[in-house]
């Protein structure tokens, strides 16, 4: 276990303190950094740029919202209704996320692109004006970042779903509950477990995500988020120490978010 | 409000909508899934004049044969597959044993073990990405294919113990302990008895690693310099536009997940047991 342990501290455990450290330097690419502790970045970039971190943050937000709207009915009719076809149907969730993430996302942006499949058309026929535009809008992006993490919200709920005991929803209907008290009182208690995970299963990366804000936000500084921020300083501008700085606020602020929320649901429903 | 007895009333027009209503809905969701991949397969074989491939010319099987010609696709998937390889291979070794140590052995620090292979499977992968990054710029090192190995490596090490661990905990120790009592050594006990048992979990989890690895983009680019992987070919390539070249390479990849669960199936179905139905599953998550 030594060595992959090892691997582990060097490759990550370093790198996260190097980051830290990174993110307390001053200088420019040029000239170098050096270690300076200068703790002033961080008021700095979260003043500079709080705006992001809240558009992430709603982005991903509203995300989980909707991949739940979505994915409760879909978990629960796959665990429920789909009889034998449970497991193909499983797979054809699935199934689409096995071609490249980048690749996937790129389809998205032709569909949605101004004169491509759907606006194209609705425009063609006159339903919209010549100008109307859906791509690197903060909808466009929300509907690709649901997309692609939508099946992080549904695995973890149909888990969840499919191991309730349905004698358990029998008695409550036995005992003269309505199908929808049944429900509410029963299933979806049971299936709790399953929503915890799912949401930070798919709030995580959302929050963290930026090919999606880029390829379908065409580069739209409107709709940037703040992994486009991280990327840019880090491998186009090389201005090191606010990138760093950047990328820990984003820890901090996941980790703090994770907490509060797992306390709200409190932590034996995680566990389930 | 009512009598009571409502379980055993015909069904009302109107809970016999809401029966219907749930596999609309799921039938909704079937078509919002498939939509970019229909158009990635049905544009994997449009016929574009120029670099443009937004609008549907014409059909041809160009696209498919053209591809094994370009060097700079071709070389781009020959990293990725040197580099999903060799870092599955040492990943799934690694990840085994730490498996098998969290499993079998109370030791100090545990905790410490667990935190290191929770947190890079749980923080958004940029965080990761990013801290390497100031690695390699730290130790002035060049960025290219080993770099990248190193990062493929480190995250893939999470999710072999995770699989390893999920088959190890199946499995009863009184086994390894017969072993031992027929006067077998530790190695081929191991060998002999652990490896044959959790052998499926660890065929999964290479599995797993080879899929992450090969799909990776955030991690990789931040770790490449100049060396490129399919991923950063595919993404520098679609700056404008997707090249034909690029839906074809993604019909293909899913021509391969499709034979490859086609495949597992058929192998459980033939094995008679349920085993690692969620194996595939995993592997589309990323």
């Amino acid at each position: 276990m030594l060595p992959g342990g090892g691997w582990l501290v060097v490759f990550f455990a370093l790198p996260m303190a190097l980051m830290l450290l990174v993110s307390l330097q001053t200088g420019t690419f040029d000239t170098g950094y050096q270690l300076t502790w200068n703790f002033g970045i961080y008021p700095e970039v979260i003043g500079q740029y709080w705006e992001l971190y809240l558009r992430s943050a709603i982005f991903a937000l509203t995300t989980t919202g909707l991949t739940l709207a979505i994915g409760y009915p879909v978990a629960y009719t796959i665990a429920f209704r789909a009889g034998r076809f449970k497991n193909a149907l499983l797979l054809l969730v699935v199934l689409p996320f096995f071609v490249s993430f980048v690749i996937r996302t790129l389809n998205w942006r032709m569909i949605l692109s101004d004169n491509g499949l759907i606006f194209g058309t609705l425009k063609d026929f006159g339903l919209l004006p010549p100008e109307y535009h859906f791509l690197a809008t903060p909808a466009a992006v929300i509907l690709g970042l649901t997309y692609n993490f939508l099946p992080f919200m549904i695995l973890p709920l149909y888990v969840a779903l499919e191991k309730i005991d349905r004698r358990l929803i029998e008695a409550a209907t036995d005992l003269y509950a309505s199908r929808a008290q049944a429900f509410w009182r029963v299933t979806f208690v049971l299936s709790l477990p399953g929503l915890v995970a799912g949401s930070l299963l798919t709030f995580i990366p959302t929050v963290g995500d930026f090919i999606t804000a880029e390829v379908i936000g065409s580069g739209n500084p409107q709709v940037f988020m703040v992994g486009n921020i991280i990327q840019r300083k880090f491998l186009d501008s090389l201005d090191y120490p606010a990138a760093a700085a950047l990328a820990f606020v984003l820890v901090a602020a996941v980790m703090g978010l994770v907490a509060l929320y797992t306390r709200l649901v409190g932590s034996d429903r995680l566990t389930g | 409000m009512t009598t009571g007895i409502r379980s055993h009333r015909p069904p009302s027009v109107r809970s016999r909508l809401a029966n219907l209503a749930l596999p609309a809905f799921t039938g909704l969701l079937f078509i919002f899934l498939f939509a970019p991949i229909v158009v990635m397969i049905v544009f994997s074989f449009n016929d574009p004049g120029g670099r443009q491939n937004i609008t549907w010319q014409g059909f041809t099987l160009r696209n498919y044969v053209d591809l094994w010609g370009r060097s700079v696709i071709t070389n781009a998937m020959t990293v990725s597959l040197a580099v999903a390889a060799i870092s599955t291979v040492v990943a799934t070794a690694f990840g085994t044993m730490i498996g098998l140590a969290l499993t079998r052995y109370d030791f100090r620090g545990r905790w410490v073990m667990n935190l290191l292979l929770f947190i890079p499977m749980t923080a958004p992968e940029i965080i990761l990405g990013a801290a390497l990054l100031t690695l390699w710029v730290s130790l002035g090192m060049e960025r290219g294919f080993l770099t990248i190995l190193a990062a493929h490596v480190m995250f893939n090490i999470s999710f072999v113990v995770v699989t390893v661990r999920a088959r190890l905990a199946g499995m009863s120790q009184s086994l390894e302990e017969a072993g031992m009592d027929l006067y077998a050594d530790g190695w081929t006990t191991f060998w002999k008895v652990t490896f044959p048992i959790i052998f499926p979990g660890i065929l999964s989890a290479m599995l797993l690693a080879f899929a992450l690895s090969i799909d990776d983009y955030v991690i990789t680019v931040f770790s490449s310099g100049r060396t490129v992987t399919f991923p950063l070919w595919v993404y520098s390539a679609s700056r404008f536009g997707i090249p034909p070249e690029v839906n074809v390479l993604g019909t293909l990849i899913l021509l391969l997940a499709l034979v490859f669960i086609v495949v597992q199936v058929w192998s459980q179905r033939t094995a008679g047991r349920s085993t690692d139905s969620a194996a595939p599953v995993t592997i589309a998550l990323r």
